[in-house]
């Protein structure tokens, strides 16, 4: 039989099924249900429903945060400073609430906020060619002294005319008894997604992370792109600020300490590559649903809580041996 | 009648003289060889061409219309394409994808503008089958052939019918048999009446696939000759300086 040209250029070389065998996604969730079959087994209180909605909603914080991350790891950058910008823009939330603001206000100072320090860093790296590892260490300490600077380092527990409406904002369930949190989740991991996969904004994330010179030649706005990926970053923190502010009921200037590095794992452990020009959205859930997973079961499986940085270090370095492994694969 | 003209190009940068009144013009869809050694002056006059830069003196004409350049994106709208020599291609997106950078096509999703995967696909697998390179569309770059990674750069430059395609070194640091094939894919572009300026520095390449041979030494241009009338041993003189000019 012969093959023509035509057949041998239409041929797809992979089906789904074996795309999605390759993929460290789809091997970290399997993961991830392999530990709640045993858990639900080996424990009588983590299959109950109490227990999962904690879970679902202490995964949101880090995962909300590890979506705007996942999309900088993709452009082969970092943002170190999101922890330190999620206290920032609760910090500014609830001032501003405090001081007798409604909500709607409190909630558009916080983005701003977020939007301005995201821009800041944004501007340094893609226009003056600062290394993004400095540039957001740099405000990693900057936006939490800021932070400290603003609320003269007090706790803020009243938000004024609007308190329990903010506190039904984080709090609430108002869907299923889902916990609002992971509602807010759910849709902006869709549009990150979304994004990601059916924009010509997100498909020049990739190539920038993939070959920035390329990207450049062939007319991609690079510096532009690479702003607003700071910008989105920082707003993922801002809004994960927000709500995690309606949810605990309360502010100290402490919150989100080294939250970055629980981020950047997430997003590591769900398949970015620290290289760029890799990453998905669905993954930074399921890296921080894993971290999550772990550290709850932990606690239920009753192991000391001072194993949880091994487990969740261990994770780190299997995901990225996988990658190695794949890598020496497809090399050879 | 000369699609591409250049009238005693000059460039220099401070005291340096990198290109000194050159003049040539180029016909529809023919190769012209570019040659001479390093610091010739070559990649400067490309880049000229290109739009990287404005030349200092001199003056360029399109089509008999006066061409002035002063990015690369001005170019690429009068129809000059280029093909770098690491072929700016990004190895964790498919060939498709590759040839549609900065020029992704869209379709309407309800109110979304999205990317139209299956168009991009199949013009992409039309322009392979077009230049009659083995790539497939869907496949990723990094597990591509040099030949193909050839292919997928010059498929670009078919997607907006450029009149006028400069390769920067197309040949070098690949398989003999992936020249062949890299050769091939400049006659696909000449049989469609594109005009390529290959820049090279392999002779065998030159004088198998050229029509003419322009050389270039210390930023003058030495040489204009038919490949028919000339010789690799001239050819080299001319780039060394052996011969002083023909």
């Amino acid at each position: 039989m012969t093959i023509t040209l035509d057949q041998t250029i239409a041929q797809k070389t992979h089906t789904p099924l074996a795309l999605m065998l390759r993929s460290q996604v789809f091997w970290v969730f399997v993961a991830i249900l392999a530990a709640c079959i045993f858990l639900s087994f080996a424990t009588d209180s983590f299959a109950t429903s109490k227990n999962i909605f904690n879970i679902t909603r202490n995964v949101t914080f880090t995962a909300i945060i590890a979506l705007g991350m996942t999309m900088v790891i993709i452009i082969g950058g970092i943002d170190l400073s999101v922890g330190s910008v999620l206290c920032l823009s609760s910090m500014m939330l609830a001032i501003t609430m405090h001081a007798g603001y409604g909500l709607e206000i409190g909630i558009a100072v916080a983005i701003v906020t977020s939007l301005a320090v995201g821009a800041f860093n944004g501007v340094l790296i893609a226009y003056l060619g600062f290394p993004p590892f400095v540039v957001t260490l740099g405000m990693l300490s900057i936006a939490r002294s800021l932070a400290m600077v603003a609320s003269n380092n007090t706790v803020v527990f009243e938000f004024g005319p609007d308190h329990a409406r903010l506190l039904d904002l984080g709090g609430g369930a108002w869907l299923f008894g889902i916990a609002n949190p992971v509602l807010y989740m759910i849709a902006l991991a869709i549009i990150v997604g979304f994004i990601l996969r059916w924009t010509k904004f997100g498909r020049h994330l990739y190539a920038i992370g993939g070959n920035e010179q390329a990207a450049t030649l062939t007319g991609v706005p690079v510096r532009p792109i690479k702003v607003a990926v700071y910008m989105i970053s920082a707003l993922s923190a801002g809004i994960a600020g927000i709500i995690q502010t309606g949810w605990l009921g309360a502010v100290t200037t402490n919150i989100g300490t080294g939250m970055e590095l629980q981020v950047i794992a997430a997003a590591v452990i769900g398949g970015a590559s620290l290289v760029g020009g890799v990453g998905t959205a669905i993954g930074a859930l399921i890296g921080a649903a894993l971290i999550e997973i772990i550290r709850n079961s932990l606690g239920l499986l009753g192991i000391n809580a001072f194993w949880q940085g091994a487990f969740i270090g261990g994770c780190i370095i299997i995901a990225v041996a996988f990658e190695r492994v794949r890598q020496l694969r497809s090399s050879e | 009648m000369a699609i591409l003209e250049l009238a005693n190009i000059s460039k220099h940068f401070g005291a340096i003289q990198a290109v000194n009144d050159v003049s040539f013009s180029l016909e529809a869809g023919e190769v012209v060889g570019l040659m001479g050694d390093n610091g010739a002056g070559k990649s400067t006059l490309v880049k000229m061409i290109a739009g990287n830069f404005p030349p200092s003196e001199g003056t360029m004409r399109m089509d008999g219309q006066p061409l002035s350049l002063h990015r690369p994106v001005d170019a690429r709208r009068h129809g000059i394409e280029i093909v770098h020599q690491d072929l700016a291609l990004c190895n964790n997106l498919t060939a498709a994808a590759n040839v549609f950078l900065g020029r992704e096509v869209h379709r309407w999703f309800g109110p979304l503008r999205v990317l139209d995967y299956a168009r991009m696909y199949k013009r992409a697998g039309e322009i392979f089958a077009e230049l009659k390179s083995e790539t497939r569309p869907r496949d990723l770059i990094k597990s591509m052939s040099g030949g193909q990674r050839q292919a997928v750069a010059i498929a670009r430059t078919r997607l907006s019918d450029a009149k006028v395609v400069l390769m920067d070194e197309p040949t070098a640091a690949i398989s003999v048999r992936q020249v062949a094939e890299v050769l091939n894919l400049i006659r696909r572009l000449r049989d469609q009446g594109v005009t390529v300026v290959l820049i090279s520095h392999r002779m065998p390449d030159v004088f198998d696939v050229a029509d003419r041979v322009i050389v270039l030494r210390r930023g003058r241009m030495v040489a204009d000759r038919r490949i028919a009338e000339s010789s690799p041993e001239e050819v080299t003189g001319l780039i060394t300086g052996a011969i002083e000019r023909v």
